[in-house]
């Protein structure tokens, strides 16, 4: 019989009190194999960044990073193919560099966590032993809450196009599809949701295609928040600017049902008809956060975390890392890289039994376009303190109008962000 | 002396992140560093038009994040930036960046 992790404790005596100096991990495992073992969950912008720095800067540490698919698929510029000025090539990449970096691949998807044991296990029948264990998996689109979505979703009538994919490519071609004169019907769900400028950028992509190509269609944006939820003045700006008339905003309207047959999304005031219909249902974190325990907030939806090491609040040597994670942090997908960061740097410290950076600060920077040739952003810096978490920096926010430098940033921030993650 | 800085001394005096780290930077500045790395690109060399800021003279670099916190040098996106960090942290941010070829 061989001595697993749990009975090395319980034999040391000792498990609960050196588990909170961080030493019980490192000398378990080492024990155990050697390097300790890191493993990842979820290769997008957060789970490849923290791959890459816990590499950087724990070049002892083995990491292995689980992920289901062949390739990264961007949503940040997404809304850009689905108007036109950029091709699913443009957003998609391989991950062929990461094993360069000494991170071990594994394409295979997580069906269950035992955290007492420490292992993951695969749906491919093996389990994976881990020291800390790090869920990057992103949101979980509650396709049920819509009335009738699933079943519009399943026959590729609507879409969400909330991760970009196939979704988006379909999406694509529905708006192309489209007569001159239509009409297309996109539904913003209630706060917090996966990228806040998001949906409004959308509007703007869209409306920048049809004024070249279908110039007499319109566009209703059925919003469940009650006012624009991010970036307020740019968009209102650009919509007033470029697309007068073509954008009917309709607060407070959240969708309970969609009929994709009729062609109709459904709210407590009207029923709405469209040509293109795309409903973007409420999310929750990635569903391996509630296989290991972390999906843990008071509703079961998101995950809290210590945020200066984005070690789950219930679970031990867990960490959750972008969009699943409850914060006043904004889901985006360059704050994902930067918990990754901060979370590779916690991690780097409590293997090697030192404390973690007291003192962590994240940034978010978020461009969002208004037009093919114009662009603006939000931006802000966040400093951790202790007893308040993550304390925005005055001097924050966004800008009030779109413009052509911007745009030029926006292009080249995506180019770099992709290096930055998966180079 | 601020707060923060007071706890930016005490980590540095406990020592936090110097041993282990292959680079002489201690990791609180590689990790500061890094949040600049997700515009600027992998350590800090820009794909396109935002500018790169690996191997910048230290001076150079410190004087630029004070003035766009100042407002003496206009930019677009930098101010707001720059109001995160501390002088200390744009004296270690400096120092790090020039070290990047």
């Amino acid at each position: 019989m061989t001595l697993n992790r749990r009975d090395f404790l319980k034999v040391s005596g000792a498990g609960a009190a050196v588990a909170l100096t961080g030493c019980a991990t490192q000398s378990a495992s080492t024990a155990a194999k050697g390097n300790p073992h890191v493993v990842i969950v979820g290769a997008g912008f957060g789970g490849a960044t923290c791959a890459k720095y816990l590499k950087q800067w724990g070049p002892n540490i083995d990491v292995t990073l689980i992920e289901p698919n062949d390739k990264f698929v961007s949503c940040p510029i997404s809304n850009w193919v689905l108007g036109g000025i950029k091709t699913m090539d443009d957003i998609t990449h391989g991950y062929d560099n990461l094993p360069k970096r000494g991170i071990k691949m594994v394409k295979d998807y997580v069906v269950g966590v035992d955290t007492a044991q420490r292992m993951v296990k695969l749906k491919g029948g093996s389990s994976i032993a881990y020291d800390r264990l790090v869920l990057a998996p992103g949101i979980e689109v509650l396709t049920d809450t819509v009335k009738g979505f699933k079943d519009a979703e399943a026959a590729g009538k609507v879409v969400h196009a909330w991760k970009a994919g196939e979704q988006t490519a379909l999406l694509r071609k529905q708006l192309e599809a489209m007569p001159d004169g239509g009409v297309f019907v996109m539904s913003v769900p209630t706060a917090p949701y996966r990228c806040p400028p998001g949906p409004y950028e959308r509007a703007c992509m869209v409306a920048n295609y049809f004024k070249k190509a279908k110039p007499k269609s319109k566009i209703i944006l059925l919003d469940g928040n009650p006012d624009i939820a991010s970036k307020k003045g740019l968009f209102m700006n650009a919509w007033n600017t470029y697309y007068p008339g073509m954008i009917e905003y309709r607060p407070n309207n959240a969708p309970f049902a969609v009929d994709g047959t009729k062609m109709i999304v459904s709210t407590e005031f009207d029923d709405v008809k469209g040509d293109v219909l795309n409903v973007v249902p409420r999310q929750r974190a990635g569903e391996v956060c509630a296989m290991a325990g972390a999906r843990n907030d008071s509703n079961g939806v998101w995950c809290t975390v210590n945020l200066a090491t984005f070690e789950s609040t219930t679970v031990p040597n867990v960490h959750v890392i972008g969009d699943s994670v409850l914060s006043n942090l904004p889901k985006s997908g360059h704050m994902a890289t930067n918990h990754a960061k901060v979370c590779a740097a916690a991690i780097v410290e409590l293997l090697a039994g030192r404390q973690p950076d007291p003192i962590p600060v994240v940034a978010n920077t978020c461009y969002s376009a208004t037009s093919d040739t114009t662009s603006g952003y939000v931006a802000n810096v966040f400093r951790f303190e202790a007893g308040k978490g993550y304390v925005s920096a005055p001097e924050g926010g966004a800008t009030a109008k779109g413009d052509e430098l911007n745009f030029a940033y926006n292009e080249s921030w995506a180019q770099n962000i992709w290096a930055e993650v998966l180079g | 002396m601020t707060i923060k800085t007071i706890a930016l001394s005490l980590a540095a005096s406990a020592g936090f992140g110097l041993a282990g780290v292959a680079s002489a930077a201690d990791l609180h500045t590689q990790a500061i560093s890094a949040t600049c790395m997700s515009c600027h690109g992998p350590g800090g060399k820009s794909l396109g038009a935002i500018p790169s800021i690996n191997g910048l003279d230290k001076d150079y670099f410190v004087k630029q994040m004070k003035d766009f916190k100042s407002g003496a040098r206009q930019g677009t996106i930098m101010k707001r930036h720059a109001y995160g960090y501390t002088d200390a942290e744009f004296e270690a941010m400096g120092a790090y960046f020039a070290t990047l070829k």
